[in-house]
């Protein structure tokens, strides 16, 4: 993985910033010895490492603030991070520039039920949240799978869906509010508890920016009540395309499940040798599909999706009976990941978008793609809303094996644009998909990315590395090449 | 020179971005107009209309998405979809009539760049949430493109947020991509009769905050109403569940049925149920819900003559004040206050909005990043200039 060059000034003044870092943040919130930098030194995509400059750990705006003044007065880099839980390297650590920890700023500042909403700062878990308002029948909606660990923080960079965004919304969808520092130390207030923003939608354009724009100190999410009941149903099919069909049907028949998951054979077969869901280990496809609401409305919707799901040829339909059930058939699925760690040394989790109705020739793709590559992919995915998350499978230690996985890696990618979809899902670019925007992007579009970015960091100091294949200058970016007078009026209809 | 220009395809629209490029020449975007009379005024001697840009150009029912130009009419789309018993989850509202005009002239596009949302907002979200993707030409005159057309869209930055709600400010667009959903097969509404705005409110959130699904909820006058939309059983046991709900308000209750349900969310969205006086100011104000009755009555203290209703379960206030000078922008947004929320000038003459703030001041940091990002689409400020003021 390539990064920009370390910038060698920035490395011989590391004395002078640390003791600048520790007029800021008194204590123990600066960390520069290497042994306490260690957990720093990656994300969940661990397969890149690199120690920090210095980590910081600030624990109120007024400091956050003063550190990236500091750092935009001292053009020094910085890298915000809040659980490190990405899987793109989003928060990966960078040589020169300081690592931001958000996490000791993990209060829940507010719970207004009338109104629906809690404002909680960056550093809460995103199960932290949904934890706090349970006991009066209320959640937050998007459920990333490392929803345990995962900050709110990191949630709005990541724009993080899960589970039963089919239904609910990403994080996007589920924002009121965001109070956020600008590299140059401004402290400025997104939304609120209403709806809307007045003026551009900065906080719609914060939410999925990767760390790039901003540092979010609050959050304002919307609440909702918990659905009377759900029920999960589990569907096996004799063939993938089966699966992947019926995925197609129940959406196209007017239904929005709360989830729909689907999971391959070799997925099916770790997850219950893991957890004994109790899956049907004949199903070439496995689907899991989630209905809430009234107990009369999922009563009739399980009807209805047993009756698609046979007519696509699914020999077993096994419908959740109690709640207890119910957390049975998601344990598998939930599980699936480490599930899969079981039987490879190592394996890749990509993320990327498909139209639904393409999944089956993706899905025949993919094994194509596996025999070529000489490498096994095991899937287990968003179904419902074509989101594939494959797990291509391979030994880190033999290098041939690593490198093929990255081709195969990419090949999946590639094949998800080519058929109408995106380079990603929910993961974000990071550093991980960042030389393959080109394949989604022209040069202009990319450009125009990059000048959005300029308006927030002119010194391209936050975040640096990520997204983005080439950097160009925000005064390269910015100029504007005028042919005075030299085009003539197009022969346009006017009136 | 002034006059109007009306390109037919992407790249006539890209010349006569270059064109104003390169001569200096501002630009007044339109689709068919029909919002030309909301938002500060601008001195552009050009305009640049979009309405031959037109016609759908995909529609995958099963991908729950449609694909259409910039000047299509919201109608069209809206019609097409029905087809196959499909919607705009947002509810656009009609707010043509309102603002002077016949109904059924704006676009679909228009509506996305004012962010218009009807009453179904609360629970299926804003216009913004369903634009899936975007092209259109920036003040360089470059085509570009952002999202996509499945439903995790975006990758890089969710430039879609930034356009829709931008008021045709930052870029030209000659096609969006926006999602839809299955129409409901019954909508029925609750009417609670008798209530005070602050009762009404409470009421109106206990709903929201119900398990039952309400995905609409106003109070206009002494009638609170809460919609509930779905297959008959459920909407049938969620109407059940809200009864005994808000039994305790002892207000009494009764409910419209799926025709007249239609009938009277279409008035709520489209604001004919303000009741509005043909010469009054309009205002549109968005609060926390709970604060709704509180910010109304501050300005029905001055003004006792004024209509309000509310919307989004309080949070959405719609006014009409007699006509002043000033449009009465200092005593609405102080009535706001520290409250948090924004209030927009819809209706007023062409004079008062050029004289007062239409949309909500903004702290200078604030500004000041707004107009770093303008300039990062449009340089020259070829687009609408002024018209967010």
């Amino acid at each position: 993985m390539h990064m920009p060059p370390l910038d060698p000034d920035i490395l011989s003044r590391r004395a002078e910033i640390v003791a600048a870092l520790r007029v800021i943040v008194p204590g123990e919130g600066v960390i520069d010895d290497l042994d306490g930098m260690r957990p720093y030194e990656c994300d969940a995509l661990s397969a890149y490492r690199q120690m920090p400059l210095v980590v910081v750990l600030p624990d109120t705006v007024a400091q956050v603030s003063a550190i990236l003044r500091y750092c935009q007065d001292h053009k020094v880099k910085v890298v915000p991070r809040g659980a490190g839980t990405s899987l793109s390297g989003g928060s990966m650590p960078v040589g020169d520039a300081i690592l931001l920890g958000m996490g000791k700023f993990n209060r829940v500042l507010e719970i207004d039920y009338p109104n629906r909403c809690a404002r909680v700062q960056p550093g809460v878990t995103n199960l932290g949240v949904s934890k706090a308002v349970e006991s009066e029948g209320f959640y937050y909606a998007p459920d990333p799978s490392s929803q345990i660990a995962c900050s709110i923080g990191g949630n709005v960079a990541e724009n993080s869906g899960g589970v039963h965004c089919l239904k609910y919304g990403l994080t996007t969808n589920n924002l009121l509010g965001i109070e956020m520092v600008l590299m140059n130390g401004e402290v400025v207030r997104l939304g609120g508890k209403h709806l809307d923003a007045g003026g551009y939608d900065l906080m719609g354009l914060m939410t999925g920016s990767e760390g790039l724009l901003g540092v979010v100190t609050e959050v304002t999410v919307r609440l909702l009540r918990k659905p009377t009941t759900a029920r999960a149903v589990l569907l096996g099919f004799p063939t993938e395309a089966g699966a992947a069909d019926c995925v197609a049907a129940v959406i196209a028949s007017g239904i929005i499940p709360g989830g729909m998951e689907m999971m391959d054979k070799d997925a099916v077969k770790c997850a219950e040798n893991y957890v004994g869901a109790g899956y049907p280990l004949d199903a070439e496809g496995l689907l899991i599909v989630e209905l809430d609401g009234p107990p009369v409305e999922v009563d009739h919707l399980v009807a209805r999706v047993e009756e698609i799901a046979k007519g696509r040829g699914a020999t077993t339909c096994r419908v959740s009976r109690d709640e207890q059930e119910r957390v049975l058939f998601w344990a598998g699925r939930k599980a699936a990941f480490p599930a899969v760690g079981q039987i490879t040394p190592d394996y890749m989790c990509l993320d990327g978008s498909v139209p639904r109705g393409r999944l089956v020739e993706v899905l025949a793709e993919m094994r194509q793609m596996s025999k070529t590559h000489r490498l096994r992919v095991v899937n287990v995915f968003h179904a419902g809303d074509g989101n594939l998350h494959p797990l291509i499978l391979f030994d880190a230690n033999d290098p041939d094996e690593l490198k093929r996985a990255e081709e195969f890696g990419a090949d999946i990618l590639r094949l998800c644009v080519r058929v109408g979809g995106v380079l990603t899902g929910e993961h974000g670019v990071g550093i991980e998909k960042r030389d393959l925007m080109g394949e989604q992007f022209t040069e202009i579009d990319l450009d125009q990315q990059m000048r959005v970015k300029c308006a927030f960091d002119p010194d391209h100091l936050l975040n640096p590395g990520k997204v983005f294949p080439k950097l160009r200058r925000c005064a390269e970016l910015g100029r504007l090449v005028v042919h005075q007078n030299k085009i003539p009026f197009p022969d346009i209809p006017r009136f | 020179m002034t006059g109007t220009i009306r390109p037919r395809d992407t790249q006539e629209l890209r010349q006569a971005v270059e064109w104003a490029l390169n001569a200096d020449e501002s630009l007044e975007v339109r689709g068919t107009g029909s919002k030309q009379a909301l938002g500060k005024p601008t001195a552009c001697k050009q305009v640049l209309d979009l309405s031959a840009i037109a016609g759908v150009v995909d529609y995958a029912p099963e991908e729950l998405v449609v694909t259409v130009r910039a000047g299509t009419p919201l109608r069209d789309v809206e019609a097409l979809l029905a087809q196959r018993n499909q919607m705009l989850a947002f509810e656009p509202p009609d707010l043509g009539p309102l603002l002077g005009r016949e109904p059924g002239e704006g676009t679909l596009v228009g509506t996305l760049m004012g962010n218009f949302a009807g009453p179904r907002r609360l629970s299926a979200g804003a216009a913004r949430d369903h634009l899936l993707g975007f092209s259109g030409v920036n003040g360089r005159g470059e085509w570009f493109k952002s999202g996509g057309r499945v439903m995790k869209n975006v990758t890089g930055y969710d430039l879609s947020k930034l356009i829709a709600g931008s008021w045709g400010t930052l870029a030209v667009l000659d096609e969006v991509s926006v999602k839809v959903l299955p129409a409901p097969d019954q909508t029925r509404t609750l009417l609670l009769h008798g209530l005070d705005d602050a009762m009404a409110v409470k009421a109106l959130c206990a709903a929201m905050g119900s398990p039952h699904e309400v995905s609409g909820a106003a109070h206009i006058k002494d009638r609170t109403a809460l919609r509930v939309e779905g297959v008959a059983p459920s909407v049938e046991a969620r109407l059940t569940g809200l009864r005994d709900l808000l039994s305790d308000t002892g207000a009494t209750m009764d409910e419209l049925g799926t025709l007249e349900s239609r009938a009277f969310w279409r008035d709520v969205r489209d604001v004919t149920v303000l009741g509005a006086d043909a010469d009054a100011v309009i205002w549109r104000i968005s609060c926390p819900p709970t604060e709704g009755p509180r910010v109304v009555a501050r300005i029905r203290n001055q003004r006792p003559t004024m209509k309000a209703f509310y919307d989004w379960s309080g949070g959405l206030i719609w006014l009409a004040l007699p006509p002043t000078a000033d449009g009465d922008h200092v005593l609405v947004r102080a009535a706001l206050g520290a409250t948090g929320g924004h209030a927009t000038l819809i209706r007023a003459s062409e004079a008062v909005r050029a004289a007062v703030p239409v949309f909500q001041p903004q702290s200078a940091a604030l500004l000041a990043l707004a107009q770093r990002v303008k300039d990062s689409f449009d340089p020259k400020g070829l687009f609408n200039p002024g018209r967010l003021g």
